[in-house]
């Protein structure tokens, strides 16, 4: 059957046309598995059918229609100065250096957002407006198809394959044909070996996730400015954002300048975090003797979950949170984790004070820092 | 299939078409069919038929967003810089004036400050991404609660759910671009996921960053893979996607006149065409509404990255808020060393195990369903939510999941919001995320069989009319009225549920039948899931109600309509084709 | 034009304008007058004055604080190993006092881990006064100066960079606590940072200083003066900045974001589907033509 013979109307005068044989359209459908019961029984109310179309009010009124009509063309003419309305914003206020505001917002960015979207809304209000009211809206009907081809169609479908298959002669030669697939299959190799030098030949080193640029002697400096630390000038309650004096060369402290991937990698791994608490309170577990001055405790800024840096520090309890995942350290307690998903402590950067009275490390981490990664334990 | 069409009109015009003489446009179409040979398909398909309701619209929002994405994302690339390259910004931004970042987050800066336009580009790009994702999530909803799902749409079910992962992908690529610090520490915590992975993590990070994170490699590969690599996949199952919608045609909800063997709803052109096309312009207006009047991704406040800076509410993007939310609720010291090697449970669970097996149980929910029922027929007819009164409970109980790990993933801004305790929040999120789907199961199942018992309650005793009647006898009683026809006729176009029987052991011949075990197991998990549910009256069933409402009306007083303002206390006489009619 | 306003880009257009220079001259005079008067009758009679104020300050601790940080300041001790009723003050510093109380902080109306900001329960002199006391306990952190934590003096180029340099700092040792935007943020068992917008520059410094509650110290060893200066002048000028992307939507970042895409965005176009597919109204008449 033609798709044109299937498409029907629903009459448009206000009684109900027959749209076909309603028990055929009624009919219960029968399941086409032969383990599931089949019912045949009828539905216990019949299908009254499609109910009758009713005119609109723009239909058979000619002043609602016209009514309609000014209201969908009122609504272009609106988009239409809301564009132009965007061409004059877009020439009038100023951006850059000089920013012009409205109500404390830039006005460029709300005024050009406002009119394309009163401009496209008013587009797209009149179009369905326009639908609504004015286009027939006389509901079709279509019939349906089974998803599947006909049968016939599938036997043929089937032939055919099978007499490419058999003309190839494929199915013949098993040695022809397990070669040809293993080429194929081989060639999966350059593929996958293509992608070996994402990361340049010498940057597989795993090793290198468990050093940082930490090394002994090397003084602790504040982030940002840079400058080194005086053990006497840090308070007890005090929190430092630190950083390797490596990363902050200068030609006193005589360290050669690093560059972009070099440099970020191991601003990433060095961060610290120094914080001075009463000695007192320090556990065994930070080994007040050995890598403390005084109740000043450096540890690495770097979550050992999955590695946000860290240092949102009570000083009053002694705990340092984690703002991605909230995992919670007791800086008191040699860092151990006492609330959230991580595992491991922070690792701790032993601490020394030099000739001048600065914080400096006594060695690297002893421990890789950050995320936990398959090889960690074999470094 | 034999239909009369001797009756019925092939089109809505009122006159008939006069063949005229072909204009300059007719010349062209010639022209081109002379080519091409259009007219074949286009005969089929201009007028083809879509139903009309609102939830057959969220699609589209998801549709129209993804060309807003698509316009939108080629201006910023006319402007955007994908490299790290190290510069020191010298634009419009006086407080970042003189600090050194990345290219990517310059350009974005002077995408938001100098270009005209540009941040409002930017932010439409931005709120168009979140509303696809959102978009195309409540789509999925609406398929699955109203098991559109179903033989022939499988496949569509399962493109559909690919273009939600490839979407996810597509934002988390594209909000790491501009390089500023959250994006950043975004890329950061990936970077701890790829780690995470068994044997060879360590090794996917370096290849990823080109070397040890961050490297000054990935922005340039986010961006190929955000430009090129994913929307080109992504046009490519949409396409699909809707070639299959036109060719199973769409389904539609059963009512008079609306069967498993026909289609009713508006034609392709004029009406479809013009509500589809207006509905683009609505989308496309929100967006720049949004985007003009409301900020996102500020990038300026959070400055460029900085791998030793971090900001509280470092949050993704909401569609990955729910892995996030997992990570924030595993327990303490989930990690194991294996022969010395590290086992990281508390990251491989929440992000490598839990996402991608929520992703497989969504793609195999209509394979699964169709197992248990042994129902391989075609399906064009909705059902409502309440009549599958199991898979609904099922969405449920996922959406609960889903629901419960996306607000672990927002306790921080939970817990000053409301002024709570983000500990207390955590410790409430490990015990609701196995209790709370579990209660949404079994509280969704009840309630959608309630609803089934009211619709047969409907049918069998009709509505409350609210007019309380007194016997002679001092007997108090309401009066029901019978619903009409259509509506009655509504509420029985559904299907009666079969429980699968239980096969024997053994077969005729006394052999163990094969597959039994999986038979015993099938035959249970269908009375698990139809064995509550409340069928339809029979014919017999309310050929007795209905007598018996007759003599009770009999013996009632002679009111056979309701009292004045009481005539549309029920709605359903309102025939959901039929609005009140006025005089005007 | 009220509410157009060309010049709110760069900070140094504002001084650019016809107007500017004579805004900032009577700008100048109204602060010069003030400062006169509020500093000027001081040195009179200094001497007298402090040991008044400081038994004035001993006589309202004593009504007011001694219940919980001890008749000499000493702090008292709860049962529970660790925590304190009221901590010591002796050698807080009169800045804490300033900021405690100024802000309303203190007294808190009942014992908790965190005292919200509240109205001041003392007026500027009884606060003074109460500053006065506590910082003859001890030397401590004394109250700044404006100049401590003004940007005035300096010259336009220093401003800009002063303000560059201040988002540096405060996003590194700032922001994790109190968010991009000094919005504030969530802190372990139900604490946490508060909202930095509209608090005045004094009482940032002080908390800087002193470290008020469960916020480490940034003691002047730590950031310097000018750190915390810029600090400060970065905070203002992301205040005074246009919203040059509209409304912020709290500044919370992506969770807010979240929530405005399913609200405004998901929940108006749903509302415009419902719309497209209603049905529309009907007649009873038939068409005369059909």
């Amino acid at each position: 059957m033609s798709n044109d013979s299937d498409r029907l109307v629903n009459a448009p005068d206000g009684t109900p046309e027959p749209y076909g044989d309603p028990s055929g359209m009624a009919a219960p459908a029968t399941y086409d598995e032969s383990h599931v019961p089949v019912h045949h029984e009828a539905d216990p109310i019949a299908d009254p059918g499609l109910p009758p179309h009713h005119w609109r009010p723009t239909d058979v009124d000619p002043k609602a229609e016209k009514r309609a009509e000014r209201q969908i063309a009122a609504m272009f003419v609106a988009a239409m100065i809301s564009a132009l309305l965007f061409v004059v914003a877009y020439f009038s206020f100023e951006v850059g250096d000089n920013w012009d505001t409205f109500a404390g917002m830039g006005a460029s960015t709300v005024s050009l957002g406002v009119t394309l979207g009163l401009s496209l809304l008013f587009i797209g209000i009149g179009i369905i407006h326009l639908a609504r009211k004015l286009m027939a809206d006389a509901e079709m009907i279509e019939m349906r198809h089974p998803a599947a081809s006909p049968a016939e169609d599938r036997e043929a479908t089937i032939q055919a394959l099978n007499d490419g298959v058999a003309e190839s002669g494929i199915g013949r030669r098993p040695l022809v044909r397990n070669t040809m697939i293993g080429s194929m299959a081989v060639l999966g190799l350059p593929a996958v070996v293509l992608l070996r030098d994402l990361a340049p030949g010498d940057a597989l080193d795993t090793g290198k996730l468990a050093h940082t640029i930490w090394e002994p002697g090397m003084r602790l400096v504040r982030d940002v400015t840079g400058t080194p630390i005086l053990a006497s000038e840090i308070e007890v309650g005090d929190l430092v954002n630190a950083a390797p004096e490596a990363l902050f060369p200068t030609e006193e402290n005589g360290y050669h300048e690093l560059h972009g991937a070099e440099e970020q990698a191991e601003k990433a791994k060095g961060a610290i975090i120094i914080v001075r608490m009463d000695p007192d309170d320090l556990t065994p577990a930070t080994q007040p003797d050995k890598w403390t001055v005084d109740g000043i405790i450096c540890y690495s800024k770097i979550c050992t979950h999955v590695g946000c840096p860290i240092s949102l520090y009570e000083r009053t309890t002694h705990h340092v949170l984690c703002p991605c995942h909230q995992s919670t350290f007791d800086l008191a307690d040699g860092a151990k984790v006492v609330f959230g998903p991580a595992a491991r402590p922070l690792p701790q950067l032993p601490l020394a004070v030099d000739d001048e009275g600065y914080l400096v490390a006594q060695s690297d981490f002893t421990e890789p820092i950050g995320a936990s990664y398959w090889e960690r334990e074999k470094q | 299939m034999s239909v009369d069409t001797s009756k019925v009109a092939t089109s809505n015009r009122t006159e008939a078409a006069t063949a005229s003489k072909p204009g300059p446009a007719g010349s062209l179409a010639s022209w081109a069919d002379d080519r091409l040979g259009l007219a074949t398909m286009m005969k089929k398909n201009l007028r083809k038929v879509f139903p009309d309701h609102w939830s057959f619209m969220l699609g589209e929002i998801a549709l129209w967003s993804f060309v807003v994405l698509l316009l939108t994302g080629v201006f910023l690339t006319l402007w955007f810089n994908p490299s790290m390259g190290h510069v020191t910004y010298e634009g419009s931004y006086d407080q970042l004036r003189g600090i050194g970042m990345s290219e990517a987050m310059a350009s974005t800066l002077n995408i938001s400050f100098d270009v005209r336009g540009g941040l409002l580009m930017r932010q439409m790009h931005h709120w168009a991404a979140m509303i696809f994702i959102a978009a195309m999530m409540v789509h999925l909803l609406r398929v699955a609660f109203t098991g559109a799902y179903r033989k022939p749409r499988e496949l569509n079910w399962v493109i559909g759910c690919l273009l939600l992962l490839l979407g996810t992908l597509e934002g988390f690529t594209g909000y790491s671009l501009p390089d500023d610090l959250l994006s950043g520490t975004g890329v950061r915590a990936a970077d701890g996921f790829l780690k995470a992975t068994p044997v060879a993590g360590s090794y996917m990070s370096f290849l990823l960053f080109g070397g040890e994170f961050p490297g000054e490699s990935i922005i340039p590969r986010l961006y190929i893979i955000h430009v090129l690599l994913i929307p080109g996949i992504l046009l490519a199952l949409i396409a699909v996607h809707m070639l299959l919608l036109v060719y199973h045609k769409h389904t539609q909800w059963p009512g008079p006149g609306r069967t498993e063997q026909n289609v009713v709803g508006f034609p392709m052109l004029p009406v479809y065409a013009a509500k589809a096309g207006g509905f683009f312009f609505m989308v496309f207006g929100v967006i720049a509404l949004m985007g003009g009047l409301l900020s996102i991704n500020p990038v300026w406040k959070f400055g460029p990255y900085d791998p030793t800076k971090v900001t509280a509410g470092s949050q993704p993007d909401w569609y990955m808020g729910w892995p996030d939310g997992l990570l924030r609720i595993i327990p303490t010291g989930w990690e194991s060393v294996i022969f010395g090697y590290t086992i990281s449970w508390n990251v491989m669970l929440p992000i490598l195990i839990v996402p991608p097996l929520m992703l497989v149980v969504l793609m195999l929910l209509p394979f699964v369903e169709s197992w248990i029922t042994g129902d391989k027929r075609d399906h064009h007819l909705l059902q409502r939510p309440r009549n599958a009164p199991t898979r609904t409970a099922v969405m449920v109980a996922l959406m609960t999941f889903y629901g419960l790990a996306w607000a672990a993933g927002g306790n921080d801004i939970i817990a000053i919001k409301l002024h709570a305790s983000i500990n207390q929040i955590t410790y409430f999120m490990r015990v609701a995320i196995f209790v709370g789907p579990l209660l949404a199961f079994w509280i969704t199942r009840r309630w959608c069989i309630s609803l089934q018992r009211h619709d047969n309650e409907l049918l069998l005793h009709g509505y409350e009319t609210g007019i309380i009647t007194r016997s002679p006898e001092g007997q108090y009683a309401e009066r029901h009225l019978p619903i009409n026809t259509k509506a009655a006729y509504t509420l029985t176009a559904r299907d009666r549920d079969h429980i699968h029987p239980v096969g024997s052991d053994t077969d005729a011949a006394g052999v163990a039948a094969p597959n039994s075990r999986s038979d015993k197991l099938r035959a249970k998990l269908s009375s698990w899931m139809y064995g509550h549910n409340v069928q339809k009256p029979t014919a017999a069933e309310l050929e007795a109600a209905h007598h018996h409402a007759e003599h009770e009306a009999e013996l009632q007083s002679g009111l056979d309509h309701p009292v004045d303002g009481h005539q549309f206390d029920d709605h359903r006489l309102r025939d959901t084709d039929e609005v009140p009619l006025r005089d005007h | 034009m009220q509410l157009l306003n060309r010049t709110a880009g760069r900070l140094s257009r504002h001084r650019r304008g016809p107007l500017a220079g004579l805004v900032v001259l009577f700008l100048g005079l109204v602060l010069s007058g003030s400062l006169y008067t509020a500093l000027a009758p001081a040195p009179a009679n200094s001497q007298a004055s402090d040991t008044d104020q400081i038994a004035q300050g001993k006589e309202l601790f004593l009504t007011s604080c001694a219940t919980c940080h001890g008749k000499n300041a000493e702090g008292i001790s709860t049962v529970r190993d660790g925590y304190q009723l009221g901590p010591s003050l002796v050698g807080v510093g009169a800045a804490a006092v300033d900021f405690q109380v100024g802000t309303g902080r203190m007294p808190m109306a009942s014992p908790g881990a965190q005292a919200p900001r509240k109205e001041p329960v003392f007026d500027e002199e009884e606060t003074a006064a109460l500053a006065a006391y506590v910082a003859s306990l001890a030397p401590g952190p004394a109250i700044p100066n404006e100049s401590d934590y003004s940007i005035e003096g300096l010259s336009e180029e220093e401003r800009e960079e002063a303000i560059a340099r201040g988002g540096q700092i405060f996003l590194t040792n700032c922001t994790a606590c109190h968010n991009f935007n000094g919005a504030g943020g969530a802190m372990p068992r139900g604490g946490y940072a508060p909202n930095l917008h509209g608090v005045e520059g004094k009482y940032i410094y002080e908390a800087l200083l002193t470290g008020p509650q469960q916020m480490p110290n940034f003691s002047n060893g730590n950031l310097t003066p000018e750190d915390k200066r810029d600090v400060i002048a970065y905070l203002d000028s992301i205040q005074e900045t246009p919203e040059y992307a509209g409304f912020t939507l709290g500044g919370l970042g992506p969770v807010s974001e979240g929530l405005f895409a399913w609200l405004v965005g998901i929940g108006s176009l749903v509302g415009a589907a419902v719309w497209i597919a209603s049905h529309t109204t009907r007649s009873k008449k038939s068409k005369v033509n059909a």
